[in-house]
């Protein structure tokens, strides 16, 4: 099966004052098959929305190979971009600042249609309407202004946009956190749904663990701009490698008080991108590092022969990747 | 003694239209709840319940068209809202503090750290500025912020987002109230830093007895860093309780819906979550304000919704609930 999307030592850097350089994505490796979810987590800084932006080529990558449907679309001209996100859509964290506050609803739902299909003005409203009922608006939203919706509406309209060409990939920056917890378990239903009529591929970048956990079937988890840990989504939270996705995971709060946290602890903050560590970028917060992490960069590896699960992380091999547990007070 | 005791507080927002008709938006529509010292009180709702307005309305800080029309906020016995002005800023920033939202913007930008914090103790009790300071240095150190005597010299602008918070908290903090108030204290940080900064607030109530009300939208907080919750709709709390006994046995159809959209407990696929934008302040229903939203609804939810105790302190505010 051909993957949908590949990406290969994706690096993509930004200038700084002073001639400096921000490193914000450092050689990141991922496929994602048809039909797959990839969750995307990290903390801020961690190149999450970067990546998506690269992927769907609204970034130039400074480096490194996309392939879009087995294509090579990494150096590809704006021109020749244009035809290809018909079949590659995006939606944003904020759906107030998405979409055109002086076009009708209806009008920015049909407006994919305009750009990419051949259909007639009639046609287009016909879709549009298919496509609001789709995503569950009512048809009489059709002729409002986007002031005139709430943020889960307006997140609904994103969604219909982006599914207007049928697209094979979605990359979804957030598009649920900037949304009460009631209308954000409407919008993650209704992606569940898409994926299972459609097939469609999605990338789903959040830093919301629970979410993540709930939508994915495997989970990419950034640090600096590197991939950390890759794997089954279940596989990441029940048993992480990594020691940042340990504490990362950890740090999360299931809204369960029967559910047992294990609490570690992380001393220090996130180097800055501008001069980042030499080795693993991880080694100067993590207490299981040892001087070898901070010498050499590690790359991501089988966890125990087991391929679908990969770290970067020199100590897995020798069994002392576990970082210690502090006692829930 | 209860710490803060809060009964049918009632807050408006009166304005006049265009055609000059006098508009009232019921945004608080008798909350009451208690808290005791030592405890943390989580306080959720989604945007709009109006758990920002129930902390700046106890403690005085509306400003027009906002105003309290009704209730009482007792502190220590004392009702804040009754209190003349003089005696509310006295005891404001004291025995009483409010840690708000957004730490970036809550900071004054052209004063240092360490004088900021020097200045609200200083403006509370009779102490010389080196005392003040090392309390402040003390206060920091307490707080996890590394190299505190130099960070005193640090401005606003120069912080991460967590540390900037922190020294809200250490602002909160340096004249020890028995009464600290957070709202939304960990949005926009990080998961390892919230669970820095939440450690850091429980044990200080631990430590200390002094008694917290957190105000967030994150259910996930209020489950492990809470003792009793208070949920909000449309401006009055609908179910209230220990925070197991509220997980365990959501009562009220809007909190039940709301524990059901956690990621935890959703099901894609399952059944289909209720939501929505919040309801209209101006044109709120008769009776139950969740009835129009409320699958469980009939014609008895036009009346006002009785509390119904459920024991050991959980309280639901609905007709079907029984008790």
């Amino acid at each position: 099966m051909t993957p949908i999307l590949q990406v290969e030592n994706l690096q993509k850097h930004f200038p700084a004052q002073g001639g400096r350089t921000v490193h914000a994505v450092n050689g990141v490796s991922f496929s994602i098959n048809p039909g797959e979810t990839l969750g995307v987590v990290g903390e801020s800084g961690s190149g999450k929305s970067t990546i998506g932006r690269a992927v769907i080529r609204l970034l130039k990558p400074t480096a490194g190979r996309i392939r879009f449907q087995g294509r090579d679309i990494t150096t590809l001209p704006e021109s020749a971009c244009r035809p290809l996100r018909a079949e590659m859509q995006m939606v944003f964290q904020d759906p107030w600042s998405a979409l055109n506050p002086r076009i009708r609803i209806g009008e920015l739902i049909a407006e994919p249609l305009l750009l990419h299909t051949k259909l007639s003005r009639s046609e287009r409203r016909d879709r549009a309407e298919q496509l609001a009922r789709r995503v569950r608006l009512t048809t009489e939203l059709l002729t409002r202004y986007p002031s005139e919706l709430s943020g889960g509406q307006l997140q609904r309209v994103c969604i219909a946009r982006a599914i207007a060409t049928q697209p094979k990939l979605i990359v979804l920056d957030e598009p649920t956190s900037s949304l009460d917890l009631s209308v954000r378990a409407g919008i993650l239903e209704l992606l569940a749904e898409l994926k299972a009529e459609t097939g469609v591929a999605m990338m789903f970048i959040s830093h919301d663990l629970g979410t993540v956990k709930l939508i994915s079937d495997r989970i990419m988890v950034l640090y600096l701009g590197g991939v950390v840990e890759y794997a089954p989504a279940a596989k990441v939270f029940a048993d992480p490698a990594h020691p940042y996705s340990q504490a990362l995971i950890s740090a999360h709060l299931p809204a369960d008080p029967e559910a047992v946290l294990r609490r570690h602890v992380l001393e220090g903050e996130i180097p800055s991108p501008i001069a980042l560590p030499p080795g693993c970028h991880f080694a100067s917060r993590c207490p299981v590092a040892v001087p070898d992490c901070r010498a050499t960069a590690p790359e991501l590896r089988a966890v125990h022969g087991d391929t679908a699960h990969q770290a970067a992380c020199l100590r897995i091999a020798e069994g002392a990747n576990r970082i210690p547990e502090v006692a829930d007070g | 003694m209860t710490l803060l005791s809060v009964e049918d507080l009632h807050t408006h927002f009166i304005s006049r239209d265009l055609d000059n008709q006098i508009r009232v938006a019921r945004a608080l529509n008798g909350v009451s709840f208690t808290l005791e010292a030592g405890r943390i009180l989580g306080l959720v709702g989604e945007t709009g319940a109006g758990k920002s307005l129930t902390a700046t309305s106890l403690m005085g800080l509306l400003r027009p068209p906002a105003r309290v029309v009704g209730g009482r906020a007792l502190f220590e016995g004392q009702d804040l809202l009754a209190m003349p002005e003089a005696q509310v800023n006295a005891l404001r920033g004291r025995d009483i503090s409010l840690v708000v939202q957004s730490p970036k913007s809550s900071l004054d930008p052209l004063t240092r750290i360490g004088d900021q914090l020097i200045r609200i103790h200083r403006a509370h009790r009779k102490v010389s500025e080196a005392a003040a300071r090392d309390r402040a240095v003390e206060m920091l150190a307490s707080l996890g912020i590394p190299d505190p005597a130099r960070r005193m010299a640090a401005w606003p602008y120069e912080l991460s987002g967590g540390m900037a918070q922190r020294v809200l908290i250490a602002l909160a903090l340096m004249n020890a109230p028995r009464l600290l108030i957070a709202d939304e204290p960990t949005t926009g940080l990080d998961v390892t830093v919230q669970a820095q900064i939440l450690d850091l607030l429980r044990d200080l109530v631990r430590r200390t007895g002094i008694g917290a009300m957190i105000i967030t939208h994150d259910l996930g907080v209020v489950a492990h860093y809470c003792d009793e919750m208070a949920v909000m709709y449309a401006g009055a709390i609908v179910e209230s309780g220990p925070v197991r006994e509220v997980f365990g046995q959501p009562s009220h159809p809007y909190t039940a819906n709301l524990i059901g959209a956690t990621p935890e407990r959703l099901r894609l696929g399952g059944p289909r979550t209720v939501g929505g934008p919040p309801p209209n302040l101006f044109r709120l229903p008769e009776g139950c304000a969740y009835r129009d939203r409320c699958p469980q609804a009939g014609p008895d939810c036009a009346q006002t919704p009785p509390d119904v105790a459920l024991g050991a302190g959980h309280i639901a505010r609905c007709h079907r609930v029984a008790a």
